[in-house]
């Protein structure tokens, strides 16, 4: 333990009398993402997403050559505080870009925005941060964590699916998923069901639904869950039946996975990767080259705050410290979105279309989600006028 | 087939005779590095590092106050960490957010939890008492997540550290680090004084024959619930601590994963010497800290994108490590070290 | 709660506690014969899968897969006994556990490298694809018949396999008494890799038999660890009667409790706190039903003789 404490002394100073030398010092921006245990895919996705984008843009961001610092929270968050620590303090990122998981996301706000540093989330938005716990320092490239459940809210309301069932694994995101679901939605919940986490097997919640027989079912089912939900609703006969409506759960990182089962089923989001745009095809295109996968929204998310980052120093001519200044230019948001239109709400949150999209086989075999209409327009989030912290 | 931890290798401590010389260059160790973290230029991660390796250093060590002395398995010990934790979160929420309250109702709870799951899971033996006690971990893991008051699944952040006496001294990183060096000296102190004593040497012998203890007229069962009482307060202590270094709390303090993990900190730093469990997670922690960096630069033959492969599949090289020491090195840390005065 | 539901959830259960008493079988045999305490046991069934999920993708069909799978999870249980497990049958307990962590860090990584973090599928077979109805408008899946069917096969099997072979006569005697057992000029060492073996491939297969109907991911193997612990100890360790009755009654208290807690609870609750307080002890009814065995029967409910 004292080599480490010397090592790091060593290296310090050593970076300290380097740092003159150079013209300008390199950007540093450190990714913190879970890429370890059975949710590491979601990570990958991001990390991959935002190298692509450095790669796009010349190794630079904001005209000034950049390092990526890349560190695994292990979905811990305790772990993630002090891992967080070792960027703000012995790396000194300028930015830190993450997390996937909203927990992680509430345990380290508080010691980057401290240290004033700025914090864009390429995932986790969860409630407080839009709202009372709300920070300058904050931004996110994503959504709240509600509102792709709002959007098939909205769906099963306008279809007018009168009896709905509800299910989501029993943690806070669950619980979040379908109180953002009847935000929108008005009809009859026959059943709000919640099981435990990691559940492998749907087969009695099947059973209930199918003797229930609804006009539809939501559902949040993240990850193997998700994988597992969707392939035994088809083989239980139901998919062709009681429409499948879901958020986070039939998605490019799932359905590698689900296949065929999944096709024709319904999710909310805020882009899908045949959104007709030239960016967005450029983009979609050099990520299947460069990873042999369909990117997943927390791709797209990513590559974003890479272009938002390089958007932002362009403004301040690559400086950072003053923090006033960059503030003022991460928020105006001036880059070109995969998604299209996007700009900061006031609480450092995305204003932006939300789409419904659906699960589809292209020509080439693979599977991807793609748009069937817009469903909300310029559209903010629900907590953002609790949020008092950043005017 | 009964005793879990036959351990041939804890030395019968002789403390009062013996000048001991790993403990005084550890704890030394300890008191001189927020001097050296000063100079390295990140002194609030190296601090926040080192006071995380002392707090687990504390839980780990009372896990080895019934594991390394009483041969008693907890696979629960993760319990108290949380127990600890939301005392501090759930009082802090509710506006009392003195440490000198909330540390006495956490070591209350977590006796008083101790005492119950103990007095049940004490009745059987060897794996038997490591599922019980996983199983009453368990259900407070899933109690925790329940909690949508306290965060539910997602845990909730503490506004600030713990007031002191009304006061804000812990929220100095230096302050919060000096006393957790001070805890860890205390319960080494008060762990030392317990295996030292008479009781200590009663648990001892149980965990050689208890039916020999019996015959001689002690009651096993008592000594073993009351280690097991105070080493869940040591841990609970522990779980305080970790709150305020975290600002944070939530059930994956809890996790079963979380209670191995202890396990393996009292294992790799070696059974039944107190301050190898302290030394288990100072190594531990620093090499799932340090790990992918160190594969990163001894890795420098390599193109950049295979050392950074070989650092993100660091737990490829950290399973075959905890093989290579459990076969090569007997005794854990504590065995290497005690080798040279063996001879 | 209908008669017809209870009776599809009893299904389910039964389904579950079959596939835990696969992987719970090998566990309790290793366990009381060689008194070897294989945390790894989760991962091979994890591998079970992801070698069923590879071959099928290779030859394009799950019977070939199964095949192929079968035998390459036992040679790779047989691997790692040679490697690392033989080294570790005279060590303590904690030894094991510690090594055994090891082997599962390493496994976890080590698909995720080879295959990818993605979770992988594997398409039902379409001999078994299709579904039954088993009551009007309730579809029971054929897939799961065919795991119950086969779990009850490997049952069998394993029974006439424990008390009425040779082999199994020995395995029973070891696990009485091992140092018994390689008095009487047994070869012991074949033994146990026979038995581990033996545990490795009925893991895999597990694994192999859920990879259509789960989503084969890194880790997969670590819940469901706990849970076969949970089952061999509720069985008593070394019994395979144990191990199947436990698995039976863990699969069928979580199944059938999951669903019908807060049923129960609105007798004595208003709804809205029945549903609240179902929702919070459901996950913990197994591990309640384990302390309480334990608290009666400090052994589990069938002690092996010792």
């Amino acid at each position: 333990m004292k080599v480490t404490i010397k090592t790091l002394g060593l290296a310090a100073a050593v970076g300290l009398a380097a740092a003159p030398a150079m013209a300008q010092e390199k950007l540093k921006v450190g990714l913190l993402l879970t890429l370890s245990g059975p949710s590491a895919v979601l990570g990958q996705h991001a990390r991959d997403g935002f190298q692509l984008a450095v790669k796009d843009l010349g190794g630079k961001l904001g005209g000034r050559d950049v390092e990526v610092i890349v560190v695994d929270d292990e979905l811990k968050p305790d772990v993630a505080v002090t891992k967080v620590k070792g960027l703000l303090e012995r790396d000194k990122v300028d930015f830190v870009v993450g997390p996937i998981f909203s927990n992680v996301a509430v345990a380290t706000q508080k010691p980057i925005v401290d240290a004033k540093t700025f914090y864009i989330s390429v995932n986790a938005g969860p409630s407080n941060l839009a709202g009372k716990s709300c920070s300058p320092y904050f931004f996110a490239t994503s959504y709240q964590n509600d509102q792709n459940h709002e959007v098939l809210g909205k769906v099963a309301q306008d279809r007018g699916y009168k009896k709905v069932y509800l299910l989501a694994p029993n943690y806070q995101a669950g619980k979040d998923a379908l109180a953002g679901f009847k935000r929108h939605y008005k009809g009859e919940i026959v059943e709000e069901s919640y099981i435990p986490l990691n559940t492998l097997d749907f087969q009695s919640e099947l059973a209930k639904i199918a003797s229930m027989q609804p006009d539809a079912i939501f559902t949040f089912m993240p990850g193997g869950m998700g994988v597992n939900l969707v392939k035994q609703y088809r083989a239980a006969g139901l998919a062709d039946r009681i429409p499948f409506l879901s958020a986070f759960t039939v998605d490019e990182t799932n359905l590698p996975a689900q296949q065929d089962a999944a096709i024709g089923m319904l999710s909310g989001s805020n882009w899908a990767p045949n959104m007709d745009n030239p960016a967005n095809k450029k983009f979609v295109a050099a990520y299947e080259a460069a990873y042999n996968t369909v990117p997943a929204s927390y791709a797209m998310h990513s590559y974003d705050a890479a272009l938002l980052i390089d958007s932002a120093l362009k403004a301040t001519g690559g400086k950072t410290d003053d923090k006033e200044a960059l503030r003022a230019a991460i928020k105006k948001a001036d880059f070109k979105s995969l998604r299209g239109d996007f700009k900061f709400g006031a609480n450092g949150f995305p204003i932006q279309d939300f789409y419904l999209v659906k699960a589809a086989k292209r020509a080439d075999g693979k599977l991807e989600t793609e748009i069937v209409e817009k469903v909300f327009d310029d559209y903010a989030d629900a907590y953002a006028k609790e949020c008092t912290a950043t005017n | 087939m009964t005793e879990i931890a036959e351990t041939p290798s804890a030395p019968m401590p002789s403390l009062s005779t013996r000048f001991e010389i790993v403990p005084i260059v550890l704890f030394a160790a300890f008191a001189a590095a927020p001097l050296l973290a000063a100079y390295s230029g990140a002194e609030g991660y190296v601090l926040s590092l080192l006071t995380r390796v002392m707090i687990f250093g504390i839980a780990a060590m009372a896990l080895d106050l019934i594991l390394g002395y009483g041969a008693l398995v907890s696979f629960g010990h993760a319990a108290f960490l949380g127990l600890g934790g939301y005392a501090v979160g759930i009082l802090a929420s509710h506006g009392i957010e003195d440490a000198l309250v909330q540390i006495p109702v956490a070591l209350a709870a977590s006796a008083l939890f101790a005492l119950v799951t103990g007095a049940i899971s004490l009745r059987t033996k060897g794996v038997y008492f490591i599922m019980i006690t996983l199983a009453f971990g368990q259900m407070l893991y899933f109690l925790a997540t329940s909690l949508a008051a306290y965060g539910g699944d997602d845990g909730m952040t503490l506004s600030s550290r713990s007031l002191l006496a009304g006061t804000g001294v812990l929220k100095n990183d230096f302050t919060f680090y000096w006393v957790c060096l001070l805890c860890l000296l205390g319960a080494y102190a008060f762990s030392r004084s317990v295996v030292a004593s008479r009781f200590g040497r009663v648990l001892r012998g149980t965990r050689e024959n208890s039916i020999r203890m019996e015959a001689i007229g002690f009651q096993p069962f008592r000594f073993q619930l009351a280690a097991y009482v105070l080493s869940g307060m040591l841990a609970g202590l522990a779980g305080c601590l970790l709150a305020n270094q975290a600002e944070f709390v939530s059930p994956a303090f809890m996790t079963w994963q979380r209670s191995g993990e202890l396990i393996f900190m009292v294992v790799l730093g070696g059974l039944g010497s107190l301050h190898g469990a302290v030394i288990g997670a100072a190594a531990f922690l620093l090499l799932e800290e340090f790990l992918p960096e160190i594969l990163h630069s001894l890795s420098f033959f390599l193109s950049e994108e295979a050392r950074s492969h070989l650092a993100e599949n660091w737990k490829m090289v950290f399973g075959p490590l905890l093989i290579l020491i459990v076969l090569f090195v007997r005794g854990g840390i504590m065995g290497l070290l005690r080798r040279p005065h063996h001879g | 709660m209908n008669a017809t539901l209870l009776f599809v959830q009893a299904l389910n259960g039964l389904q579950f506690g079959l596939i835990l008493f696969l992987i719970a079988a090998g566990l309790t045999l290793v366990f009381g014969v060689m008194d070897f305490i294989n945390l790894a046991h989760g991962v091979q069934y994890m591998v079970g899968a992801y070698l069923v999920a590879a071959f099928s993708a290779w030859t394009g069909s799950f019977g070939w897969a199964l095949l192929l799978a079968l035998p390459s999870a036992l040679a790779f249980g047989l691997l790692l006994e040679v490697l690392v497990f033989r080294h570790l049958y005279d060590r303590d307990h904690l030894d094991q556990v510690l090594a055994t962590f090891g082997v599962i860090l390493f496994l976890n990584q080590g698909v995720k490298f080879v295959w990818g973090a993605a979770p992988l599928s594997v398409p039902v077979p379409d001999l078994l694809s299709g579904s039954v109805e088993i009551a009007s408008g309730l579809l029971y899946p054929v897939y799961r018949l065919a795991i119950i069917a086969a779990g009850l096969v490997v049952a069998a099997l394993l029974y006439v396999l424990v008390n009425h072979t040779r082999v199994g006569m020995l395995v029973r005697a070891g696990a009485s008494n091992a140092a018994m057992v390689s008095a009487l000029g047994v070869n012991i060492q074949r033994l146990f890799m026979i038995v581990f073996g033996f545990g490795a491939m009925l893991a895999g297969f597990a694994g192999a038999m859920v990879a259509p109907i789960l989503s084969v991911e890194p880790g997969m193997g670590d819940n469901i660890l706990i849970l076969a612990f949970v089952v061999i100890v509720i069985g008593g360790i070394g019994s395979i009667r144990g191990a199947f009755l436990a698995a039976l009654l863990i699969g069928l208290v979580d199944t059938v409790g999951r669903s019908f807690a807060p049923n129960l609870l609105r007798l004595v609750l208003d709804p809205a706190a029945a549903s609240q307080t179902g929702r919070a002890i459901a996950p913990m009814l197994i591990y309640i039903f384990m302390a309480a065995v334990l608290f009666f029967r400090p052994s589990g409910l069938f002690p092996v003789k010792r």
